[in-house]
C-alpha cells in the first residue's frame, strides 16, 4: 500500500541516473519522476515500482556557473520519462539535457514567467493568459493541421489535439493538456493532511476515490497506523463503484461514437444507477469525503444487504447489454484493429490500466502490492489477451467489471457481523516522506508526499491518466480521423490530472 | 431489431422534474444550511483553531457580530462544518441550489433583497423569451477536475433526458443560446472562453455550473487565476456544488429560461 522511506540520497547526479537506469534494465517500471524545490537546487525524485512497493531515488541538482540546473536526460534511454521531464521543466525549471523535445507541456508556450517551482515558498507570480498556436512538425503537399480543442465538440474536458493530417491519415499528432493548469502541486502545500486529501479528490474528479486512497496510504505510512478492518473493506466498495462507473462511461462514450442511440441510452442508464448507488451509500455520487487518511469518515448508510441486492440486479441487468453489444457488428467494426499499441512499447513504457493489460502488461497494484481489503479478498487475475485495440481494451474493461461486482459483493458479504466496526483511526503524522498508490479505474494512481510538522511540504500526485496519454501518440498506425471519437473513449483518461 | 427491444425493457426511467416532484431531487443532500447562532458558531472556529485547522477549508464561514454567514458559492460540502458544529450547520436536502444572483448564495443571517431579485428576474425573463422552447447549449470547460463534465453530460441519459424540455447541448457556439461553463477559470482557458462567448448570437444566457466556476473554490486562487468566472464572464445563473448535481444544473437551467414552474408542495399527489 505504501512504501515508508527512500534509499538515501545518491551523492551525484551521474550515480543516480546509472543507479535508475540499472533498476529498470533490472525489471522496475519507471512510475514518475518530478523537482521539489527552488531557484539555487532542486531535489529530484524518481519513482521505482518493484513488486515489495514504490521507492523514490531523490538527488540533489545545484545550479551551474550559469545560473541553470540541468542534468542528463532519461527520456533518451527511458521511454516512459518523457512527459515526466517536460513537466519538471515546466514546473521546476530543471533542464533535463539531450531531451528529445523540450516543448512545454503544462504551461503556454512562450510564457515568459518563472516556474511555479513546487516545494519552495517563494509565491509565483501569476502565468499570463497566454495563447500560442502548437507546433507543427510535419511538412509536405497537402498536409495540414487541425486542432481539436481546447473547446471540443461536445460535452469534455478541454485539452487541444493538433492533428497533422493530409486528410485521412494521421501521421502525427501533438497533445497540449496546458489550457486547464490548475497547479494542482502548488494547491496541496502547507495544508495539514485532513485538507489535504480533499485536494486529492479533485486532481482528478472523476477518480475521487482512487486518489484519497493514495493519498492516505501515504500518510497512514507516515503515521504508523493500521486502518480497522471495517474501513479497509469500505474502502473496497467505494473503489470498486468508482471502477464500474467509469467503465460504463467509457462503454456509453465508445456506443455514441459508433451512433449505437440505445446502447448509448442503457449504459448511461446503468452509470446513472451506479452514481446512485455511491450517492446513497454516501450522499455524494463521486465517493468524495468518504476516504479519510486513517479510515472512513462514517460506514455504509444502508445495509449490506441492501448494496448486495442492488449490486447483484445492477450486473444481471448489465451483463444482458454486455452481449448484445459485444455481438453488434456495426459496433465491434469500429473497434477491432482501431488504435492498436505495440505490446512492447506498452510493456517498455509500464502502460497502465486496462490499457497496459489489453496488451497483456499487467502491474495491478491490488494484486501485485495489495493495500486495504484486497489484502483480505480474492486478488483480481490478469485477463486474458486477444487484442491490443480498442475492442480489448473494451474487453479488458467489461472483465474487470465482472471482478469489481465480484469484491463489492464480498466485502459486503465480509463487512456483515464484522465484530470491530470502527470506521477509522486517528492519525498524527509528523514529518517525513512516504509513496503511497491505489488502482484506479484507469490504472495506478501514485503519490509521493512529504510532509513536516504534519504539514504538506511537498505532494506529487501521478495520475494513470498522465502516464497513460503519452502513449496516445503511438495508436496511429493505419488508423484515421473518424477513428479518433474511439480511440479517445477507448483510452477512458481525464485530462485534469494530465494537466495537473 | 434486437436494441429496439432492449430499448423498451425497462418501461420509462424519466424523472418527470419539473412538472411532477421527483424523491431524488427532494432527498439530494447539495448544500449546507445555517441552523444554529454565532456565538456557537465562533466557539467551533475558536476550537478548530486551537487544533491548528481551518473550520472551512474554503473561507466560506464568516461570523460577524452576531450573525453566521455561509458561502454556498464557496462551499465545497465537505462537511467539516457539519461534524465539528452540527448545532450551527446542517446538510440540506434538495437540489434546488441554483441562484440568479452571486450574492444570494450566501445563506444565514443575510438581508434578502428581493426587490432587487424581482427586477433581475423580470429582465432576465424578457432576454430570454425569444428562445421559447428551443434551446442550445454550449458547455466549455474552464479547469474543471472532470467530474462537472460527467454531471453535464449525465443530463442526456434517459433518466433526465434533457431532450424533452426542448434542450439540447450543441458543438458550434454560432447555435447555442446559453453559455454552460464549468471550472475555476484558468488563465490558460480565459482567452479561448471570451471567444466562445463573442461567437454566441444574443440573447445569451450564461451559468456557472460547480462551486469551482461560482468561486474557484478548493482548487482556485493559485497562480493560474481560477477564482471562479465571474471575471471573465457575465454570469446570469449560479450553480453551487461540488460537482453541481445534474438535477441541479437541470434546475439552474431552467431558472435562466425563466421555465421553472410553481411545483406542488410536499404534501400533494405527484
Amino acid at each position: 500500500m505504501a512504501t515508508p522511506s527512500s534509499t538515501a540520497a545518491l551523492s551525484s547526479v551521474e550515480q543516480w541516473r546509472a543507479e535508475i537506469l540499472r533498476r529498470v534494465a533490472g525489471g522496475e517500471r519507471f512510475a514518475g519522476m518530478y523537482g521539489t524545490g527552488g531557484r539555487d537546487e532542486c531535489e529530484l525524485s524518481a519513482l521505482l515500482a518493484a513488486a515489495d512497493g514504490v521507492q523514490r531515488l531523490p538527488v540533489v541538482v545545484a545550479a551551474g556557473a550559469d545560473g541553470v540546473l540541468s542534468y542528463a536526460a532519461l527520456s533518451t534511454e527511458i521511454e516512459a520519462a518523457f512527459w515526466y521531464e517536460r513537466a519538471l521543466h515546466d514546473l521546476s525549471g530543471v533542464v533535463p539535457l539531450n531531451h528529445p523535445r523540450l516543448e512545454p507541456l503544462l504551461l503556454p508556450r512562450g510564457s515568459g514567467v518563472a516556474p511555479p517551482r513546487p516545494g519552495d515558498v517563494e509565491v509565483m507570480e501569476p502565468l499570463p493568459s497566454h495563447e500560442e498556436h502548437g507546433p507543427a512538425d510535419v511538412s509536405g503537399r497537402g498536409i495540414f493541421t487541425i486542432p481539436f480543442g481546447p473547446v471540443r465538440s461536445g460535452v469534455f474536458e478541454s485539452i487541444e489535439f493538433l492533428v497533422e493530417t493530409p486528410g485521412e491519415d494521421v501521421p502525427h499528432l501533438n497533445v497540449r493538456p496546458h489550457f486547464k493548469h490548475r497547479g494542482v502541486a502548488k494547491r496541496f502545500e502547507t495544508l495539514d493532511v485532513r485538507d489535504g486529501v480533499l485536494v486529492a479528490e479533485r486532481v482528478e474528479g472523476i477518480a475521487s476515490v482512487a486518489h484519497a486512497l493514495a493519498f492516505s496510504h501515504a500518510v497512514e505510512v507516515l503515521s504508523s497506523v493500521d486502518v480497522p478492518p471495517a474501513a479497509r473493506l469500505v474502502r473496497v466498495i467505494f473503489a470498486e463503484l468508482e471502477r464500474l462507473a467509469n467503465h460504463l462511461d467509457v462503454a456509453m462514450r465508445l456506443a455514441d461514437a459508433a451512433g449505437l442511440a440505445v446502447a448509448t441510452a442503457r449504459f448511461s442508464w446503468h452509470k446513472e444507477l451506479v452514481m446512485r448507488l455511491t450517492s446513497r451509500l454516501c450522499g455524494n455520487r463521486f465517493g468524495r469525503g468518504v476516504v479519510v487518511p486513517g479510515g472512513v469518515r462514517t460506514g455504509l448508510a444502508v445495509d449490506p444487504d441492501v448494496l448486495t441486492a442492488d449490486v447483484t440486479a445492477l450486473s444481471r441487468r448489465l451483463a444482458a447489454d454486455v452481449r448484445a453489444v459485444m455481438n453488434t457488428a456495426s459496433f465491434l467494426d469500429r473497434l477491432r484493429g482501431t488504435g492498436h499499441l505495440d505490446a512492447g512499447l506498452a510493456a517498455r513504457f509500464g502502460a497502465l490500466g486496462p490499457i497496459g493489460r489489453a496488451c497483456g502488461y499487467d502491474d495491478d497494484p491490488r494484486r501485485v502490492r495489495p493495500y486495504d481489503g484486497y489484502r483480505d479478498l480474492p486478488a483480481p487475475t490478469p485477463p486474458e489477451v486477444d487484442s491490443c485495440d480498442a475492442v480489448g481494451r473494451l474487453r479488458v474493461r467489461w472483465t474487470e467489471v465482472e471482478t469489481s461486482v465480484g469484491l463489492i459483493l464480498g466485502a459486503a458479504r465480509a463487512l456483515d457481523g464484522l465484530a470491530d466496526d470502527r470506521p477509522g483511526v486517528v492519525v498524527e503524522p509528523g514529518t517525513g516522506y512516504a509513496t503511497g498508490w491505489a488502482e484506479a479505474p484507469q490504472g495506478e494512481v501514485l503519490y509521493g508526499l512529504e510532509l513536516a510538522d504534519g504539514r504538506i511540504r511537498r505532494c506529487f500526485a501521478r495520475s494513470a491518466s498522465f502516464h497513460n496519454l503519452a502513449l496516445f501518440h503511438d495508436v496511429w498506425r493505419g488508423d484515421v480521423l473518424t477513428d479518433f471519437a474511439f480511440i479517445e473513449a477507448s483510452f477512458g483518461l481525464s485530462y485534469a490530472a494530465v494537466a495537473m | 431489431m434486437p436494441w429496439v427491444l432492449r430499448g423498451l425493457r425497462n418501461g420509462v426511467v424519466t424523472s418527470r422534474w419539473p412538472r411532477r416532484r421527483d424523491a431524488y431531487f427532494d432527498e439530494f443532500v447539495a448544500s449546507v444550511d445555517v441552523v444554529g447562532d454565532a456565538t456557537a458558531a465562533r466557539r467551533a472556529m475558536e476550537s478548530a483553531r486551537v487544533d491548528g485547522r481551518r473550520l472551512c477549508p474554503t473561507d466560506a464561514i464568516e461570523v460577524i457580530g452576531s450573525a453566521v454567514a455561509l458561502d454556498r458559492g464557496r462551499c465545497i460540502l465537505c462537511g467539516h462544518c457539519v461534524a465539528a458544529a452540527p448545532d450551527v450547520f446542517a446538510w440540506r436536502r434538495g437540489a434546488d441550489t441554483a441562484r440568479l444572483q452571486r450574492q444570494a448564495l450566501v445563506v444565514g443571517d443575510v438581508d434578502e433583497d428581493d426587490e432587487s431579485l424581482q427586477e433581475l428576474r423580470a429582465a432576465l425573463a424578457h432576454r430570454v423569451r425569444r428562445l421559447r422552447r428551443s434551446v442550445h447549449i454550449r458547455h466549455v470547460d474552464a479547469g474543471s477536475d472532470g467530474s462537472d463534465e460527467w454531471e453535464i453530460q449525465a443530463l442526456v441519459n434517459p433518466v433526465y433526458d434533457i431532450h424533452r424540455l426542448g434542450i439540447f447541448f450543441t458543438a458550434s457556439p454560432r447555435h447555442a443560446d446559453i453559455l454552460l461553463v464549468t471550472g475555476i477559470g484558468t488563465g490558460g482557458m480565459l482567452r479561448a472562453l471570451a471567444r466562445t462567448r463573442e461567437a454566441m448570437p444574443d440573447p445569451v444566457v450564461v451559468i456557472a455550473a460547480g462551486t469551482d466556476a461560482v468561486s474557484g473554490g478548493l482548487m482556485g486562487g493559485g497562480y493560474t487565476f481560477g477564482n471562479g468566472v465571474g471575471s471573465a464572464l457575465n454570469v446570469d445563473v449560479w450553480i453551487p456544488g461540488s460537482p453541481a448535481s445534474p438535477f441541479s444544473l437541470l434546475q439552474g437551467i431552467l431558472l435562466g429560461l425563466d421555465r421553472l414552474p410553481a411545483l406542488p408542495t410536499a404534501g400533494e399527489p405527484s
